[in-house]
């Protein structure tokens, strides 16, 4: 296919790998992620910064995809569900989530899951408050978020 | 009865850091708990190897990984996109439809009413509802016409290009203006369902002089599923292999018939395949099959595959939500608390076609009486049109409704008997041997002044209700607890299942693995696991060797819809007796005894698919002889078996924000036998918390017949910050027409949270609040009222 023309070219690093997007500077880094990289764990459930399905982390802060433009995260870190675990092994937050009960449907979870690693980089011992609080962006429709607390709880014994 | 724990806490209020909080997720043995815990492991046979126990999920590490596929993440090599041109009028006849300029129409593919090549209408139960309008539009959003193209950003623009051009006629919003009738819009009266149920002479009750009669009229609603993954498929046509359409969906076998209809074609010229879900909660019962037509017709008109995924505002304003309702009751109460005579009105509004409302309407019905012996009792009830986007299947699916007015209501009997709203109720709960309004005579044990122990106890209920009546004199912060007590069939109504025939298969290959074959879908509550956990319990074998087949119209018989908590209870039976048919014909071939180890069945397999070829078992739902349902007077065994609960609600209201808050939460519940705890709790949990934004935040605003506020930054749900701990227990009492005990769960959750969180408001604020949504506006008018009246 032929490129179309106005896009630009923006190199950046997404879980670990340097690759050079060529996305429309408005494109919201939402799409560019599922549609030209192919990682479509990053979900779309409100596109207007409400639901936090589309959280990824840009630079270690958590943002919603949907409302980042592409040519923002020229030179950035960009961290996305794909690139929590280890290869094979979850990480502790996936595996808490997994056994706990923390994904029902499942959309939510992969914001869900980069919001309690985000919540527990920066607070590794959290308080109730704490965890409500770091979690407030990521709606969830299906648990009722107490087996979410239940997840973050028991990743941070981990 | 014995009691279990809900698998998890939650967090517990207050100062607890999260290493002590972890201890409380493991099956704590919380006080009083000890015993029956105990007794537990005494009564555990062999057979409960996997049953009850919260065995790994087998939807799980997808999920947690971001490799699940939900429809939206698939693209087919050619595929376009399609979108839908809806109505802006609520109600008119169309005159033309006018495709604007700028816009390279021959690159479009473009469908209208007259390109339908079967029926157009969604084939459903009265099949009303077109899939596109001809000539006349009933409510705001219908669909008129579809567009496909390649280019995503194109269509949208092409989209709003197009203009329909229609002769406005009048439009009715509401019961009232339905039933008035303002304006005749469906059939003779706007009525689509009526039902009357009737016990004994409730006519002759009010009359009597040891009765107190109380009246009230009480109101609920509209409310939006909000799945986070909005409504999505992707369709294909072909001359060879017909129509094939995958996509996020409760009921394959729904979106089979709609468009074996549509299209007019042979059953095996239409496959229907479900991708993983991303919640549905009623939302994806009935209306996947719109959205599967619609697909389906663009991709059949382009010759090229065709996804179609609603925006999260489209899917809002345009797709079902739960119907509102009009609850009216009089009730004759003797002096001593003994209810007499029940006389109730329960309306819905359904929206501009019937699609589901009869249905919803059936079990709104039988649920109004509640769990009481009343020897009167009338019910009339009916579903009517309104020119809004018809309503649909919402968890509970109608019965949050009337449970919601008959819960406040008891609170007012009470009040005016003098009685606390737990003494009135204790007074009438119904026990076995009693029948219910319909006549059915309970036959298990039920103990909700046992459940109602439990949760008061839990909640501290008797001393919190004294002690913040004492405390909120002159508080800026009043505090309230309450409570409502009900029950929920579980299955289709009546003699649904009966006409429903569900079929589940099971195999067991040659390496000795079984596959379970159903349509019942995985959307969040568990269904893959649960299914494994019965299959793998029936046969002794590892839960590892059993296989849940991904629903597929191709592969697996109609197992019917993923609806009306009919899952577990009724499928999983099946599941349960497919299973065991396997074993009976290797026995009965003489490759195994009647006790095997997993690789002596493994061995077998392979032995008996060596020499007969595969080993495939079907087996059909029998109803069992001793329910009997009458269809014509409503009378019977609506449901096979009830879920019983009793729900406690603490709150705080501020008088000065006017917000109400719901700080605790606990659900007491007897559930037959729960299947995997930590999926079970978890049930209750969402459930708990989509009845809480029912009550307090979500607020559906109409204007013109149209939702005015379909976004998430105002349309509100809770989220993490508003939910209060909710604690989950759980009381066993086996139902043998379940498998290993079980009855279903999944919408009795959405009963009891909105009567309990009004009638703690009440007991705060002393305010009678009879609808809900309760929003900080209708607390600010009431207490504000009150000043000024004070003032006066
Ligand atoms: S999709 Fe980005 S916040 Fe909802
Ligand atoms: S698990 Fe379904 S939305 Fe969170």
């Amino acid at each position: 296919m032929s490129e179309s023309p106005g896009k630009i070219s923006v190199p950046c690093d997404v879980n670990g790998e340097a690759v050079t997007l060529r996305a429309y500077p408005f494109a919201r880094l939402l799409d560019v992620l599922r549609e030209e990289l192919k990682l479509t764990g990053t979900k779309e459930g409100c596109g207007e910064g409400e639901c936090g399905a589309c959280s990824v982390l840009l630079d270690g802060e958590l943002v919603n995809s949907c409302l980042v433009p592409a040519a923002q995260v020229e030179g950035a870190n960009i961290q996305t569900v794909e690139g929590v675990a280890d290869g094979e092994r979850l990480h502790a937050v996936q595996q808490a989530m997994l056994e706990s009960g923390g994904a029902q449907c499942g959309i939510c979870t992969p914001g869900m899951v980069l919001a309690a690693v985000n919540l527990l980089r920066h607070t590794p011992d959290p308080t109730e408050a704490d965890i409500r609080e770091g979690l407030a962006g990521n709606l969830c429709r299906c648990t009722g978020y107490m087996k979410i607390f239940d997840a973050v709880i028991h990743a941070c014994k981990k | 009865m014995r009691e279990c724990d809900g698998g998890g806490r939650g967090i517990d209020r207050g100062d607890a850091r999260c290493v002590k909080l972890a201890a409380i997720i493991v099956r704590s043995s919380r006080k009083g708990n000890k015993e029956d815990r105990q007794t537990n492991r005494m009564t555990l046979s062999t057979k409960d190897r996997l049953v009850g126990r919260p065995v790994p999920r087998k939807e799980g590490r997808a999920k947690v990984t971001g490799a699940a596929r939900y429809v939206d993440d698939l693209v087919l090599p050619g595929m376009l996109h399609g979108v839908t041109v809806r109505s802006p009028f609520p109600r008119g006849r169309i005159t033309g439809v006018h495709f604007g300029e700028g816009i390279p129409w021959d690159e479009f593919t473009v469908v209208t009413a007259r390109d339908v090549p079967g029926h157009n209408y969604v084939a459903l139960i009265l099949n009303d509802q077109p899939y596109l309008a001809d000539r006349v539009v009933n409510h705001a959003e219908e669909p008129v016409l579809l567009l496909a193209h390649a280019d995503k950003y194109l269509l949208e623009e092409a989209r709003r290009a197009v203009k329909i051009e229609a002769e406005p006629l009048p439009a009715v919003f509401d019961i009232e203006e339905s039933l008035e009738p303002k304006e005749i819009i469906w059939g003779a009266d706007n009525v689509f369902k009526t039902f009357l149920v009737e016990k004994g002479k409730v006519e002759e009750v009010w009359d009597r002089g040891d009765v107190v009669v109380v009246e009230g009229e009480y109101r609920t609603g509209a409310q939006e599923q909000l799945y986070i993954e909005t409504n999505g498929v992707i369709a294909e046509v072909s001359p060879e292999t017909g129509v094939t359409v995958r996509g996020s969906m409760q009921c394959p076998y729904y979106v089979h018939k709609a468009l074996v209809k549509l299209f007019d074609l042979p059953e095996d010229k239409v496959r229907v395949i479900q991708t993983e879900t991303g919640g549905g909660f009623g939302g994806k019962e009935e209306y996947p099959s719109m959205i599967a037509g619609h697909a389906a017709l663009l991709a059949w008109k382009s010759g090229r595959p065709v996804k179609m995924v609603y925006d999260r505002a489209e899917d809002m304003v345009a797709t079902t939500k739960r119907h509102p309702s009009r609850t009216r009751h009089r009730t004759a109460v003797t002096r001593g608390g003994k209810l007499v005579g029940m006389e109730i009105d329960f309306d819905i509004d359904g929206g501009a076609y019937a699609t589901l409302s009869s249905v919803v309407l059936s079990r709104g019905t039988i649920h109004a009486a509640g769990p009481y012996n009343c020897p009167n009792v009338r019910i009339r009830s009916r579903a009517v049109a309104t020119n809004v986007p018809p309503h649909g299947a919402f968890r509970g699916f109608g019965a949050p409704q009337s449970i919601f007015a008959l819960e406040r209501h008891l609170d007012k009997v009470a009040a005016a008997v003098g009685l606390t709203p737990e003494e009135l109720r204790r007074r009438n709960f119904i026990t076995k041997g009693e029948t219910t309004a319909t006549g059915q005579v309970i036959r298990e044990d039920v103990d909700l002044p046992g459940l109602l122990d439990r949760a008061f106890e839990l909640t501290d209920y008797q001393s919190k209700r004294e002690r913040f009546a004492r405390e909120n004199e002159g508080a800026r912060r009043k505090r309230g607890i309450g409570f409502a007590t009900f029950m929920h069939g579980a299955g289709f109504t009546g003699s649904g299942e009966k006409y429903l025939q569900s079929i589940v298969g099971c195999e067991a290959t040659a390496e000795g693995r079984v596959r379970v074959l159903a349509a019942s879908t995985e959307i969040g509550q568990g269904t893959k696991t649960v299914f494994a956990q019965i299959a793998a319990e029936a046969l002794g074998l590892d839960y590892e060797t059993v296989e849940v087949v991904q629903p597929d119209t191709a592969d697996v018989p109609n197992s019917g819809p993923t609806v009306a908590s009919r899952t577990t209870m009724i499928v999983g039976k099946l599941v349960e007796s497919a299973a065991l048919q396997l074993r009976e014909t290797l026995k009965g071939a003489g490759l195994i005894s009647d006790s095997y180890t997993q690789s002596e069945w493994a061995r077998a397999c392979g032995e008996y698919t060596s020499r007969h070829g595969a080993l495939r078992k079907h087996v059909q739902y029998q109803q069992p002889a001793e329910i009997e349902w009458d269809d014509e007077r409503y009378r019977g065994d609506a449901y096979g078996a009830y879920a019983w609960a009793v729900y406690v609600a603490e709150v705080s209201v501020d008088t000065l924000t006017y917000e109400a808050r719901v700080e605790d939460f606990v659900a007491v519940q007897e559930v037959g036998r729960v299947i995997h705890p930590v999926l079970a709790a978890g049930q209750i949990e969402g459930g708990v918390a989509q009845g809480i934004g029912w009550t307090l935040y979500e607020n559906v605003v109409w204007r013109g017949g149209r939702m005015a506020n379909g976004q998430m930054t105002n349309y509100i749900i809770p989220t993490s910050a508003d939910i209060p701990p909710i604690r989950v227990h759980f009381f066993e009492n086996p139902y043998a027409g379940g498998p290993g005990g079980a009855k279903g769960i999944g919408e009795l959750p959405m009963d009891g949270p909105a009567p309990a969180i009004l009638n703690a408001v009440e007991h705060a604020t002393g305010h009678a609040f009879d609808f809900v949504p309760l929003t900080p506006e209708a607390v600010m008018d009431a207490l504000e009222g009150e000043t000024a009246g004070a003032a006066k």
